[in-house]
């Protein structure tokens, strides 16, 4: 087992990043792209009397709005002031140095590794309080709590649902030879801290997908030397074979009630689109054409499939009911290849990968049928959105094989997230964490 | 190179004890550290099946001789595509027309078809792109007289590149059938 050296480097924008050395996740982070016009904001360290903590939640706050490319947290060191209760704060000082809004906090031990973060948010002008919680927390779990609180602060100044406590799900490859390889299916938080394991193999593993309460993982294993599906409980470990058999068994997407999957199957030597009822495990075939039919997925209201087909000539994104029934064309001509489509969040657009001249990741807009590309090398796959629509995460070519790249869906931020060795494919960003 | 010619003489033993039992499965180890060592435990438990149950089928030495001879087309055990094609270039004709007279002539052996693309494209769409190549040779291999019993395929899609650089030369060497006799 390679233990991963772990790194995380903010290269471009002024946040102190040498505050952060208990580093736990594998992924390290480069923001590769700021962003101008982003919120100022001042994130003062929490106020703590004892032994230093595991993390430095005002840091990881901090690290949480940069990424998010909307704010732009005031480094540590130009600070003018370290308040810690509202009746310290010269809303006078916070102004003059161009804030529109401040974060202060403390935390209070209140037994044995257990703690009550509290935190408030200001608005610099009118002096008035936006958001201020307590929020209950234990050794291991503070910076879950700190990305809650980032939560917080997104939602009361953006009124949009923050994404990071949010978790995503990927694939880890190394490839010591074409037939001698270690794959890793491991889930991280959204910040790529926190990784864990969830499978080891082999044989490859591919195209991990979430259910929308975050407690389960569809993916496809080669571990019995052919593809078949599994669906893993993240929470106990416990995993069930759902598909296999003859052919191809894969590209496994749950249903918005996580009761079924959408699922490709080659049972007669031909890739078609079956949804499988996870409960009865009765199998619907879909489609039926000569051509290749893959990478299913669900629209939100979970009353339409969207998939990849060839049976135009080249791959496009064609759309059919859960019931079955006809099946209609949904991309036309713009690019000879799209394929490997997901909804929004909100359902009016689709991230999918788009190809001719290389391949990148484009926005569709249903309404328009205009597309949006966002993203500019050359092997870029399998993107996914945030659980909230803000940002898209996908797979594209580093110095050393696939690593991660997330992007704003404007485009105005990008990051890398990369292993320090190996390489890291087929991220799916997991939903909201209740 | 050593490990190859190992593999194939493995090969060619299980072959001649494998005639009429082409069903005898080989365990998959969940964690497999199989790939790592040249000889996978299930091709320890055909060497053994081999020694318990005898050599029976006189035939079935020879053909392993010409799966072993490097003179033979049978020797070829790559078949290469072109970009975004599933169609078997002439050049392979022969190629496959030789395993196909040897599976015709040894009805107890199985082939496996392991279908590779390159890395361009999303992963499950290579996944059936990989069955396609995989599919194409198997239905070439049955139309010159194997039996469709004995061809089994797997598509790995890109997941399993022997090149790994990002330019032509590894992209036609990753679109690729590999015939794999047990």
């Amino acid at each position: 087992m390679i233990r991963i050296a772990i790194v995380f480097l903010v290269l471009v924008v002024g946040i102190d990043a040498t505050a952060q050395t208990a580093s736990r996740g594998p992924l390290e982070i480069r923001i590769t792209q700021g962003v101008e016009g982003a919120l100022p904001v001042a994130i003062v360290p929490f106020e703590w009397g004892g032994a230093p903590l595991p993390e430095d939640i005002a840091q990881v706050i901090a690290n949480d709005l940069t990424r998010s490319g909307s704010f732009t947290p005031m480094p540590r060191q130009d600070l003018p002031a370290r308040p810690t209760d509202v009746t310290q704060i010269n809303f006078k000082d916070w102004r003059a140095v161009g804030m529109d809004n401040l974060v202060i906090g403390k935390i209070n031990a209140t037994g044995e590794g257990e703690y009550t973060v509290e935190f408030r948010l200001l608005d610099v002008f009118s002096g008035k309080q936006l958001a201020g919680f307590q929020i209950p927390s234990h050794a291991s779990n503070l910076r879950l709590t700190a990305h809650h609180i980032s939560d917080i602060i997104y939602e009361a100044l953006l009124k949009t649902k923050g994404a990071f406590s949010t978790r995503i799900a990927y694939v880890t490859v190394d490839r010591r030879g074409p037939k001698d390889s270690t794959y890793r299916l491991q889930i991280a938080d959204a910040d790529g801290y926190s990784a864990r394991t969830i499978l080891e193999s082999t044989q490859p593993i591919l195209s991990p997908a979430w259910s929308r309460d975050g407690n389960r993982l569809a993916y496809v294993s080669f571990e019995e030397k052919n593809s078949a599906i599994y669906v893993q409980d993240i929470r106990t470990g416990e995993r069930r074979k759902v598909v296999s058999g003859i052919g191809i068994n894969s590209s496994p997407a749950f249903s918005p009630d996580g009761q079924r999957l959408a699922v490709t199957r080659s049972l007669e030597g031909n890739p078609d689109i079956y949804v499988v009822d996870l409960s009865s495990g009765q199998q619907t075939r879909l489609t039926t054409d000569a051509g290749i039919d893959t990478e299913a997925s669900w629209s939100p209201d979970g009353q339409t499939i969207i998939f990849t087909s060839d049976r135009g000539g080249a791959p496009q994104i064609y759309r059919v009911s859960p019931a079955g029934g006809p099946q209609q064309r949904v991309t036309f001509n713009a690019g000879d290849y799209n394929a490997r489509a997901s909804y929004a969040p909100d359902g009016k657009s689709l991230v999918m990968v788009h190809g001719g001249g290389g391949f990148h990741i484009a926005i569709f807009t249903l309404a328009t049928g205009e597309f949006h590309v966002i993203s500019q090398a050359s092997l870029d796959e399998s993107p996914s959105f945030a659980p909230n629509g803000s940002m898209i995460i996908y797979a594209t070519m580093g110095g050393h094989g696939m690593e991660l790249a997330a992007t704003s869906v404007d485009g105005r931020i990008k990051q890398r997230l990369a292993l320090q060795h190996g390489q890291v494919r087929e991220p799916a960003w997991g939903p909201f964490r209740e | 190179m050593t490990r190859y010619l190992l593999n194939m003489t493995l090969a060619a033993m299980v072959v001649v004890t494998l005639s009429g039992c082409s069903s005898l499965g080989k365990k998959a180890p969940a964690n497999a550290a199989v790939e790592n060592g040249g000889i996978s435990n299930g091709e320890m438990n055909d060497i053994d099946a081999a020694r318990s149950r005898g050599l029976k089928d006189g035939a079935g030495a020879a053909g392993a001789n010409a799966l072993n001879d490097p003179k033979s087309p049978l020797s070829t055990r790559i078949i290469y595509f072109d970009y975004d094609s599933t169609t078997i270039r002439s050049d392979f004709g022969p190629i496959v027309q030789a395993h196909a007279s040897y599976l015709a002539a040894h009805p107890g052996t199985a082939l496996t078809l392991e279908g590779h693309t390159d890395e361009r494209g999303t992963p499950e769409y290579n996944l059936a792109l990989g069955e396609r190549r995989a599919m194409a040779v198997r239905r070439q291999l049955v139309l010159l007289g194997a039996n469709a019993g004995q061809v089994k395929t797997v598509s790995y899609g890109k997941e399993r590149p022997v090149a790994e650089g990002h330019d032509e030369a590894s992209y036609g060497k990753n679109r690729r059938v590999e015939l794999v006799y047990p």
